[in-house]
């Protein structure tokens, strides 16, 4: 019996590239990253794409797969490619470097414009700060900790697309996970920092980011917190 | 540096909350086009309430009522995608996206329904 | 960009219009589906609300509400797919919002006498 193949379009080359097809024989559960790390390795040893851990805790290897973005190490070809075609491509909204490789530099650097360090507050004492588990701040700071910094959210929301200033989805829910850190001290100046059309209120709950978010976070949720909390603050006149 | 040309990104925005936006903004669109028509013939009545009721008349045509459902549809689903939006925003419900859809659009259905209804209704 | 405060403001403008909005609509819906039976003529609708100030207060507050939160939208919508930002665009944004106001309380006193 003829081995089973996929056909898979890939993309090539940097923003002004295009898709070249290969084939590739199916395997029992394999992902897209494992047809991807196949093609390198048996057809064409020049393919770049990023990956590391293989289990989905890095984040390093979000692609776009048949125009839906997603972390292609924990998904699997059985869900994504029932009618045997496949495609490919780097995530939307950041610049293509190479084939499957995109620069995260943009991203990260809403996540520094978001404030999106740690800010310990002042007199937290030199013993461990006590956050207890049951407090309301405690679950809404664990909703959005999880995150991974893959870009799925960043790529799936039109909203980036469209205003390329907005901070988007990761940086935003960065940034209220530290505001509802009860360590973190630097509320009013992180709230300036996310407040306005580039910041959350930018956000048309388009849920994009929900959707497509492989670790199942509420960025919309997140950004939703963030536009009331600043709204009030502009009403005091704090930001 | 550039981001990559046609890649298709359609398929990531099948979902009940892109949809209820896209719904959203092209319902808002066309309320935003049609009120200033809405106020001037409604203003007309200051000249006189035949002004008015020419108009008025003109609506009693079939495919004007139809528009005006259309509107009406418009309408309901500019608000009832509003109040979705509103829900979200100030935490009121954070249930099923198809869920808060469905009422969507059941919503506005139903209003436009009855509006034709009672519009052909003698 | 840059005015981190006066975006938050509008937003915060355009979703109380919104609220007001939401009440007004499901009562205006109400109205037309109740309304449009056998057809309308304009002096049933004078008879409605002429001398009402019930429907007087109510349709002020209507106009009001939209010639805030439509010109919003469509500011929302400019700057979003056009680029089309600063000093025009505010101008822009206001003149349909005082032109919405102007027809619509022409409207309203027409009907309200
Ligand atoms: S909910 Fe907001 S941040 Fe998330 S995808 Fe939609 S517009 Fe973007
Ligand atoms: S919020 Fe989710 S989709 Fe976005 S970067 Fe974090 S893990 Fe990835
Ligand atoms: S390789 Fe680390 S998340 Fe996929």
């Amino acid at each position: 019996m003829a081995e089973a193949m996929l056909d898979v379009r890939v993309w090539r080359g940097a923003g002004d590239g295009a898709f070249r097809t290969y084939a590739v024989p199916r395997r029992a559960n394999q992902t897209v990253l494992d047809v991807v790390s196949w093609i390198q390795r048996h057809l064409d040893p020049t393919l770049s794409y990023r990956f590391a851990c293989r289990v989905g805790m890095c984040g390093s290897c979000a692609m776009s797969v048949n125009g839906v973005p997603r972390w292609t190490c924990r998904t699997h070809i059985a869900k994504v490619a029932a009618e045997g075609a496949l495609t490919v491509a780097p995530l939307r909204n950041l610049p293509v470097i190479k084939d499957l490789a995109v620069d995260m530099a943009p991203f990260f650097a809403k996540w520094a414009r978001a404030r999106g360090q740690f800010d310990p507050r002042s007199g937290l004492g030199s013993e461990f700060a006590r956050v207890p588990p049951a407090s309301p701040e405690r679950a809404a700071a664990d909703a959005g900790i999880e995150c991974i910094g893959c870009a799925v959210c960043y790529s799936a929301c039109d909203v980036v697309a469209w205003m390329p200033e907005y901070l988007g989805p990761a940086a935003l829910n960065r940034a209220w996970t530290l505001i509802n850190d009860t360590r973190d001290g630097g509320r009013k100046p992180r709230l300036a920092a996310v407040a306005g059309d580039a910041g959350c209120h930018a956000c048309h709950g388009q849920e994009g980011c929900r959707k497509h978010c492989p670790k199942s976070l509420d960025p919309s949720g997140a950004i939703a917190g963030l536009k009331r909390m600043s709204a009030l603050a502009a009403l005091k006149g704090e930001i | 540096m550039s981001e990559a040309r046609s890649i298709p990104a359609w398929r990531s925005r099948m979902h009940p909350s892109w949809i209820a936006f896209l719904i959203h903004r092209l319902s808002g669109l066309a309320l935003a086009l049609f009120i200033p028509v809405h106020f001037w013939a409604l203003g007309r009545i200051v000249e006189s309430e035949a002004a008015l009721d020419a108009v008025l008349a003109w609506s009693a045509h079939p495919l004007v009522k139809l528009a005006e459902t259309g509107l009406v549809i418009a309408l309901a689903l500019h608000l009832a995608g509003g109040i979705r939006l509103l829900g979200v925003e100030f935490a009121l419900w954070r249930g099923r996206p198809g869920a808060a859809f469905a009422g969507m659009i059941g919503f506005a259905l139903a209003a436009g329904l009855l509006f034709l209804l009672n519009a052909v209704s003698g | 960009m840059n005015n981190p405060r006066g975006e938050t403001l509008l937003w915060l403008a355009q979703r109380a219009s919104a609220a007001v909005l939401a009440i007004c609509v499901v009562v205006h819906l109400g109205t037309m589906i109740h309304a449009v039976r056998g057809g309308l003529t304009a002096a049933e609708i004078l008879g409605r609300v002429r001398g009402q100030a019930g429907w007087e207060m109510f349709y002020w507050v209507f106009v009001v509400a939209v010639a805030i939160h439509a010109p919003l939208g469509l500011r929302t919508i400019a700057r979003e797919l056009s680029g089309w930002r600063g000093p025009t665009l505010e101008a822009a944004t206001a003149l349909a919002a005082f032109l919405l106001a102007l027809f619509g309380s022409r409207a309203v006193t027409g009907l309200v006498g």
